[in-house]
């Protein structure tokens, strides 16, 4: 038995030794894969930027399935690999069971702020705050009176989105329609540009002539037929502006990419905690450059940043979905 | 007379189309850079070389038997049923319901209860397109892919809006009681000195999965049930001739494949996730359409197929892991596979049997 023990210890130390030799960081995608235009695209990009600066490598996985999320976990924790990286809301669970039986490995939560752990560094991003911005330009823009929002699949995040889209347009047009629509019910939802593409003409039938698309890879359909169409179009999560030059008003900014980045550079003495991404860190806002500058008006630069501001200071809130499951302005 | 020994009938021709498939994906993962030898180490190693990996492995399995096995039956009466994919989402419905609602004492009464509780609510899903063919003609494949639509948007609704625990952002039940969960294989096998199994979801389904086996074999080769449904789907109009009701048989047989789908969630919700998420059955359903043709059916073919595949998966999660191979080429060598050794059977059975012939003509 103290044999036995002794062994082990050996073979214990010889696996942390061999951790410590290595700890590369690892990088785990959700279900959406890396290249999905989207958020596990911004991942990669903040990972590839990384790399590219520091010449460092970094050991990646695309999930396929649900039991994965634990394993992949575990077995890049096992690897000695600091820190893991992991996207999305539905690793909250695996990594509650998980986080406590690797105390000296650093886990990093994108899109988690709830879970009690002190080995993970949790990031969540206050994308109601960046949609009321990009929904008062929306706002502003129309002129038919009606906005649309389509959202990917339908889950409290993509509402969350929606949600404070429909405040921010709200507070500049008390009365204008927001038209909501959502592409679909299953994970095929973030990735069907077809959709995308009908449910926007659907929408502009409806008198809306400015769309804001929160639905990855469905969100390349919306923007060009909303390009197609003449009306205008609103990206996501990435710097969508250049797509279509000229006809996308704006992207609202979800900064994963800097997020990755961000855990990368700082490696194994990452700090831990909840980390809130709002207006004020820049984790969210909208997007500003060549490809927008000849359809944002200097009253509507003025609007939102003024209203940034007042977000920032507390004299504004966006009420966020999460609080009761509910939207005061959009009705889902 | 055979054309063939069946040894070369069960084993040769699988044999020899798996290892068709296997230099297939040799050279795919050639040519994006990556050496083969190793990547086929990595499968192996990784899904078979230690409990680990096979308490992976026979996770995957235990779902595909299930599934397998649903798609079978309905195989038996000429049904052709593709909505295991729907009728396992309501089946994990159905297990979420039993888990979360009633107080279980302990945890054998609620898999009973949640065997029940699944194969009630897959059967429920599998009846209504049974309905329509058996009494309006209309075609069991379009109306049962249908259903996996409407089952996928009915679990969304159900889970977003009405199960999801106040304030979660993730949609998905609340976690099951304590007493609900099942003994995974590391709480069975494991002793103080040697944990065997770590971490690995495999449970005590896979028993129940085994059991299934036995049962259908019993079912289609061992009662008069099983004689209606096979004389059914070899001949209909030879079938009413003997008396056998061909709406009594189609019903019948898509509920009990209704119900074997369903019974797969007592392993992936139950037994491994212990909630119910949106996303539990990740096209398990139209596995099992790959295992019952190549596992022809029966159910110990079935069994193996679910085995093969259970390799597969765990396999091609080491893949993803330890290499840079993309996982949409895991799924390419996962077709490739599929392509082999159902759809082309034919390939290698022809001209082994033209050998065999030849061979015979020579000793006589």
């Amino acid at each position: 038995m103290t044999l036995m023990k002794s062994l082990m210890g050996a073979a214990a130390a010889v696996a942390l030794t061999a951790g410590a030799a290595l700890a590369e960081p690892a990088l785990i995608f959700d279900l959406g894969g890396k290249f999905d235009k989207s958020f596990n695209e911004a991942a990669h990009n903040g990972a590839q930027r990384w790399a590219d600066e520091t010449g460092g490598s970094y050991r990646e996985i695309e999930l396929q399935s649900e039991a994965q999320r634990e394993q992949a976990l575990r077995r890049f924790a096992e690897a000695g690999l600091n820190p893991i990286i992991t996207m999305g809301f539905a690793m909250a669970d695996p990594l509650s069971a998980v986080a406590g039986d690797y105390p000296d490995t650093k886990f990093v939560a994108v899109d988690v702020n709830w879970l009690d752990a002190p080995n993970i560094r949790q990031i969540g991003f206050a994308e109601h705050e960046g949609s009321y911005l990009v929904g008062m330009m929306a706002a502003m823009a129309s002129e038919s009176g009606t906005v649309g929002f389509i959202g990917g699949m339908d889950i409290p995040l993509i509402r969350h989105f929606g949600c404070g889209y429909a405040q921010g347009a709200k507070a500049v047009n008390p009365d204008i329609e927001v038209v909501a629509n959502m592409t679909g019910t299953t994970p095929a939802a973030w990735n069907d540009p077809v959709k995308g593409s009908e449910l926007t003409k659907a929408q502009i039938s409806q008198g809306a002539d400015v769309i804001y698309a929160a639905a990855g890879g469905t969100g390349v359909g919306v923007l060009q037929t909303a390009a197609d169409e003449g009306i205008l179009s609103i990206g996501v999560d990435s710097n969508q502006n250049h797509l279509h030059p000229g006809k996308v008003l704006t992207s609202m900014l979800k900064r994963v990419d800097v997020a990755v980045y961000d855990a990368m550079k700082a490696g194994e003495n990452l700090e831990t905690g909840v980390f809130a991404m709002g207006l004020a860190e820049e984790g969210v806002g909208v997007a500003m450059d060549d490809n927008n500058a000849s359809l944002v008006s200097d009253e509507m630069k003025g609007a939102v940043d003024k209203a940034r501001q007042d977000i920032i200071d507390g004299n504004v809130t966006v009420t966020s979905y999460y609080e009761n499951d509910s939207c005061p302005a959009l009705q889902f | 007379m055979d054309k063939m020994p069946k040894w070369a009938d069960v084993v040769l021709i699988p044999l020899i189309s798996l290892v068709l498939a296997a230099i297939l994906s040799a050279l795919v993962i050639l040519a994006i850079g990556e050496n083969p030898i190793e990547a086929v180490n990595l499968m192996v190693t990784g899904a078979l070389g230690s409990t680990y990996g096979w308490g992976y492995t026979l996770y995957y399995a235990t779902n595909f038997m299930f599934t397998g096995l649903a798609v079978a039956v309905a195989f038996h009466a000429r049904l052709f049923n593709i909505g295991g994919e729907g009728q396992a989402m309501l089946g994990g419905l159905g297990v979420a319901m039993v888990c979360l609602y009633i107080d279980w004492p302990h945890w054998s009464i609620a898999l009973l209860a949640a065997c029940v509780g699944s194969a009630l609510f897959g059967a429920m899903w599998a009846a209504i397109p049974a309905y329509l063919q058996a009494k309006r003609g209309s075609h069991i494949v379009i109306t049962t892919i249908m259903f996996n639509f409407i089952a996928a948007a009915f679990l969304n609704y159900m889970l977003v809006n009405v199960m999801r625990p106040q304030g979660s952002q993730d949609p998905a039940t609340a976690r099951f009681p304590e007493t609900v969960h099942l003994p995974t294989f590391q709480s069975m096998f494991s002793t103080a000195e040697n944990a065997l199994f770590r971490g690995a979801p495999a449970n005590i389904s896979f028993f129940v999965a085994l059991l299934a086996c036995v049962a259908v074999w019993a079912l289609i080769w061992r009662t008069r049930l099983g004689y209606e449904i096979r004389a059914y789907g070899h001949s209909e109009t030879g079938a009413v001739y003997a008396g056998i009701s061909p709406v009594r048989i189609t019903i019948i047989a898509m509920l009990i494949s209704g119900g074997l789908a369903g019974m797969m969630a007592i392993n992936n919700v139950m037994g491994e996730a212990e909630r119910l998420v949106l996303n539990s059955t990740e096209g398990a359903g139209f596995i099992g359409i790959a295992v019952a043709l190549m596992g022809r059916s029966h159910p110990f073919g079935v069994f193996l197929a679910a085995i093969l595949f259970g390799f597969l998966y765990q396999g091609g999660a080491e893949l993803a892991l330890w290499t840079s191979i993309p996982r949409e080429l895991i799924v390419v060598i996962q077709a490739l596979v599929i392509l082999f050794t159902g759809a082309l059977d034919n390939m290698v059975r022809m001209p082994l049997e033209k050998l065999f012939l030849s061979l015979r003509k020579g000793a006589q």
